[in-house]
């Protein structure tokens, strides 16, 4: 499935399953560690949102749900379709899709037409959270 | 805070009160989020940091400027009396342009129009002290803004500009601020987002600061095209949140983190 025809040739194509993207948007496993240190830094915007097993980070947000036993929730197909797109999954989420760039509105020049995050970024994070088992 | 007058207010204009907004009992200020340490330093006017622009404000309000050799006070005499409660006004609608201007464009305007001076730029040090010396004038009293039914469609546009979702991140203002803000964003707490306190004193600037610069660091955070200075959706969003904050105490200069 292709988001936007426009910037498409940017995005990877994936395909949805049910509530889950099953393949790699890589073709490739990602990196758990990699992965981590993403999802606790700023730039990336999770733990603006989220808190987690990070203690040493200071500042975590309490607008979503705790990431702890994301991976004994969901399968890695879930998560990557819960990054790429949630707002397929709940119209209102307030969390944003981290790999499309059509539907948006008024984005600043410096991140227009960019997902938030790349395909190897989202597949990280992806093996990452699919770790966190309790 | 003094409430009764307050309250009394909000009752009167209660009629004006769109659905979403958070009830009066309900309505707090970004001040009652705050530590008690930063709480003292508003509180406290020796020290309370925005207080050095009020006193700057009050002699560039006494110091006549430009080829009308005109101070404010010629005009307004003393600010103490002429400007209590003005601020709490604004926005307010601007018979010249039919469009509603804050108060920083309204002491540019005074500025252009009587004095026949330049403009100051936004954000100056001398804009900054005069709009605080100004606002100083109404601490305590409550927000009346959006009371002129002229300024009815422009308080829409303002509020639709408030619930769009914009941006990298797709949010909007009510994401945050009506929907989460008992709520912390990374460790800070959200608050309601209501207008009370500006130009105020936040530690994170070390500085003082507009209500449109506090707007365009949110628009920038959702990672949105920030609108210049001046804007027309600036000013709309400052009347929808004064007019949402209607009843509210004024403080500035506040203090924020
Ligand atoms: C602006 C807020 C926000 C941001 C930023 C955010 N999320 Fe979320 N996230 C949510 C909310 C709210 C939910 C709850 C489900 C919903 O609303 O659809 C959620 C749900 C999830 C879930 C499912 C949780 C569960 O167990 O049900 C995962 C996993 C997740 N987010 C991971 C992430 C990651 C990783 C990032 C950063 C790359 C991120 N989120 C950024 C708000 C956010
Ligand atoms: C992702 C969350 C988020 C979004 C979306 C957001 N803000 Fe904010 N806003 C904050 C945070 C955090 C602060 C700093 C703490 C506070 O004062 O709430 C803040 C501060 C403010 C303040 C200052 C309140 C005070 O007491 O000084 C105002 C006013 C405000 N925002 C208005 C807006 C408007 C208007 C929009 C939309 C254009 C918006 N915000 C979008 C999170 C957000």
């Amino acid at each position: 499935m292709l988001p936007g025809c426009a910037t498409a040739a940017e995005l990877r194509s994936y395909a949805v399953t049910g509530d889950a993207i099953p393949q790699s948007l890589t073709g490739m496993a990602g990196d758990a560690a990699r992965g981590r240190a993403l999802v606790v830094e700023r730039s990336s915007t999770c733990i603006l949102c989220h808190n987690g097993p990070f203690p040493e980070q200071k500042f975590q947000g309490d607008l979503a749900p705790d990431l702890s036993g994301s991976g004994s929730r969901w399968s890695e197909g879930q998560l990557r379709l819960r990054l790429v797109d949630a707002s397929r999954l709940n119209a209102e989420t307030i969390m944003p899709s981290y790999y499309r760039v059509d539907g948006l509105t008024r984005v600043g020049t410096l991140w227009r037409g960019k997902p938030i995050l790349s395909a190897e970024q989202i597949e990280d994070i992806v093996a990452y959270l699919a770790s966190l088992r309790e | 805070m003094r409430f009764l007058g307050a309250i009394a207010t909000a009752l009167l204009v209660v009629g004006a009160v769109g659905a979403a907004e958070i009830p009066l009992a309900e309505r707090r200020s970004g001040y009652s989020f705050m530590k008690p340490d930063t709480k003292t330093m508003q509180d406290d006017d020796t020290a309370n940091p925005g207080m050095l622009w009020v006193l700057n404000g009050e002699t560039l309000w006494n110091r006549k400027t430009s080829a009308a050799d005109k101070a404010c006070a010629d005009c307004h005499g003393n600010a103490r009396a002429s400007m209590k409660g003005v601020a709490a006004r604004y926005p307010a609608f601007d018979k010249a342009t039919g469009r509603p201007i804050d108060l920083e464009q309204r002491i540019n305007s005074c500025r252009t129009n009587h004095q026949q001076a330049t403009p100051l730029p936004f954000e100056s040090r001398e804009l900054l002290s005069l709009t605080a010396f100004v606002a100083r004038q109404s601490q305590g009293a409550p927000i009346e803004t959006g009371a002129d039914p002229q300024l009815a469609p422009f308080v829409a546009k303002g509020r639709e500009l408030y619930m769009q979702r914009q941006g990298q991140l797709n949010l909007g203002c009510a994401n945050c601020h009506d929907d989460n803000w008992d709520k912390r964003l990374a460790g800070a707490a959200i608050t309601q987002g209501h207008p009370t306190g500006y130009p105020l004193y936040r530690l994170e600037w070390q500085s003082l600061g507009s209500l449109q610069r506090r707007l365009r660091a949110c628009i920038t955070g959702i990672r949105a095209q920030a609108h210049d200075y001046g804007a027309p959706e600036l000013v709309e969003l400052e009347l929808y949140l004064m007019s949402r904050a209607r009843g509210m105490a004024m403080e500035a200069p506040a203090v924020r983190p």
